[in-house]
């Protein structure tokens, strides 16, 4: 009877525990979306998508904003994607096993570098090299950011990638090496029909932390309000416009309109994870 | 990589020659440009910290057991930066194992149907959520209770602890659901098949096979959250604030550091010290990171042996 109680109470607990984190995430959806509302219900939440910010001139549009997330993010994936799915191939099917072993502990501890880490050594070294180069602009740009910015995401691309290939059956690939293909046939006719789906997630991920960073850009990006047109343009990103909010009044629309973007990044991010769950359900 | 009919064979295996050492020659790129660029960022790194690294770097002009001890305050070293970053991590892993663990505990014991659907999603989306989100939530909880609870509560050391621990709930719930569900079912068993009851089986069972596993993602936690820039710049990281005495004191930390160093720095000294802090920083998580995964792969390694 004693023990009973025991384990209803204990059960009680791991359940409670679970309900405050569970909550967690709509805690902070629940938070953005209160404190946007008024934006929202005002009816001049269109506005706030103008591509003008100043606002000494009350002009709050987070449109270049948008844009400065949306190419940094892509171009980062579009680099970082072949590279990143790359690596994971040739350590899991042409590397020779202590190269293999060698490239994964370094893979592991790119994944431990510091993202503030990446923006100083990129600020000092990438940044002067770009300016040199392009001869115009202070090397604060798309390109800088970018660059860095796939650096960042490759371990999570590579790592779940690598990850998939492992799970292709030993068998299978004997079987296929036994009639005789080569390794990159075994890549192409083996390996990728059957992990497309693993490998296109880890791209997923990738993508979504690239959008989610916030100090390389907010170092390395320049931070300029604009639409960029080019590569060496400045540009500013959702995440680093949330950082750089100094404003004193929290009643003031410029501190409102952070959380239109808080809003933005959430809303992406949960659209990710149900792209992911799709993804995942997909057949063959 | 279709092939048309083979007439001439001798072409047809020319042309399959020639696509696989692309292929080959792509991956071998990829893997030394990868390599390659690592290596300059760490050398680049290396080369200009190194000579800023020394005992004056972190304990300035203060006598280092002196400061040590907190009999002497630090004005011009990055020794309130390190105290700072330590406690606000200690701080976040403290709130975040408890609850982290025993959630996941529930979601691998208890947890299933919908409910358990649910929280999955719920975790998978509070991992992807950016950490300026969490630091902007983070802010709001500070003004909020600011305005209704305490007007002494600001952007503060607890706050910012509280915020990183959102931060890294997700990893600990996920490794320790994780390494619980790969105990394997004979080891599940067997415990309750000699008559222990479902919390016993869990406490001198289930949870010493899985501890290494849970291990791993508090270490990996830990990393994440000694990294993490975004939030604590939100939630009450500041330049100077030396030793922090309360919870509800500003602090310093090594990331903002950084961070500050590079847009404020005011000559070439003060540039150094930026990356000596950077190559310190890089070596702590670069150390928990890989122990993480060294603990993981152990853990991988050894289930195979039921």
């Amino acid at each position: 009877m004693k023990q009973r109680k025991l384990e209803q109470a204990t059960k009680g607990v791991f359940a409670l525990s679970t309900v405050v984190t569970g909550s967690l995430a709509v805690l902070i959806f629940f938070f953005l979306f209160y404190f946007s509302m008024p934006l929202i219900t005002s009816g001049h939440l269109g506005e706030f998508f103008s591509s003008r910010w100043d606002p000494d001139a009350h002009a709050f549009g987070i449109y270049p904003m948008i844009m400065g997330t949306v190419y940094i993010a892509m171009l980062a994936t579009l680099l970082a994607a072949p590279l990143g799915i790359s690596l994971a191939i040739f350590m899991e099917v042409i590397a020779p096993p202590l190269l293999s072993r060698f490239l994964r502990t370094l893979v592991e501890f790119m994944a431990g570098i510091p993202t503030v880490v990446y923006g100083f050594a990129a600020l000092f070294l990438l940044v002067p090299l770009v300016r040199n180069i392009f001869e115009q602009g202070s090397g604060l740009c798309i390109l800088t950011a970018l660059l860095v910015l796939a650096l960042l995401i490759i371990p999570t691309v590579t790592m779940i990638s690598q990850d998939r290939l492992k799970n292709v059956p030993e068998t299978y690939i004997l079987a296929a090496k036994s009639l005789g293909a080569s390794d990159v046939e075994t890549l192409f006719y083996l390996y990728l029909p059957h992990t497309w789906k693993g490998i296109l997630s880890a791209v997923v991920l990738g993508a979504g932390r690239a959008v989610g960073d916030t100090m390389i850009a907010l170092m390395v990006a320049g931070n300029a309000v604009q639409i960029p047109s080019s590569l060496i343009d400045s540009a500013r990103t959702l995440t680093s416009h949330i950082a750089l909010v100094t404003a004193a009044d929290y009643e003031s629309k410029s501190f409102k309109a952070i959380f239109i973007c808080g809003l933005i990044l959430f809303i992406f991010s949960a659209w990710n994870i149900l792209f992911l769950r799709i993804l995942g359900r997909l057949k063959r | 990589m279709e092939y048309s009919v083979p007439q001439d064979f001798g072409t047809v295996k020319k042309v399959k020659r020639a696509t696989e050492n692309a292929v080959k020659v792509f991956l071998w790129t990829s893997a030394v440009m990868i390599t390659g660029a690592v290596a300059i960022l760490l050398l680049f790194l290396l080369k200009k910290g190194a000579p800023g690294l020394s005992l004056k770097l972190v304990f300035g002009d203060a006598d280092p057991l002196r400061a040590l001890f907190l009999q002497e305050r630090v004005f011009n070293g990055i020794f309130p930066a390190i105290v700072g970053s330590f406690l606000v991590v200690f701080l976040s892993v403290t709130w975040a194992i408890p609850l982290g663990v025993l959630t996941g505990i529930y979601m691998a014991e208890y947890g299933n149907g919908h409910l358990k659907k649910i929280l999955d999603f719920s975790f998978d989306l509070l991992a992807s959520v950016p950490s300026i989100v969490i630091g902007l939530f983070g802010l709001t909880l500070a003004i909020f209770l600011h305005r209704n609870f305490s007007q002494r509560l600001y952007p503060c050391l607890l706050i910012s602890s509280f915020s990183l621990a959102i931060l890294i709930i997700p990893y600990i719930v996920r490794t320790t659901q994780l390494s619980i569900e790969e105990v394997s079912v004979s080891t599940k068993l067997a415990g309750l098949s000699l008559g222990a009851s479902k919390i016993q089986n869990l406490l001198y069972v289930i949870m010493p096979a899985s501890v290494k596993g849970i291990l791993s993602g508090v270490v990996l936690a830990m990393g994440r959250a000694a990294e993490d820039t975004a939030v604590i710049m939100l939630t009450g990281v500041v330049a100077t604030a030396g030793i922090p005495n309360s919870l509800l004191s500003k602090f310093e930390a090594l990331p903002f550091y950084i961070y500050y160093i590079s847009s404020q720095y005011s000559d070439q000294a003060e540039l150094v010290t930026g990356f000596a802090a950077a190559i310190i920083l890089l070596t702590v998580c670069g150390t928990l990171f890989s122990f993480a995964h060294v603990l993981k792969n152990v853990l991988v390694g050894k289930d195979n042996g039921f």
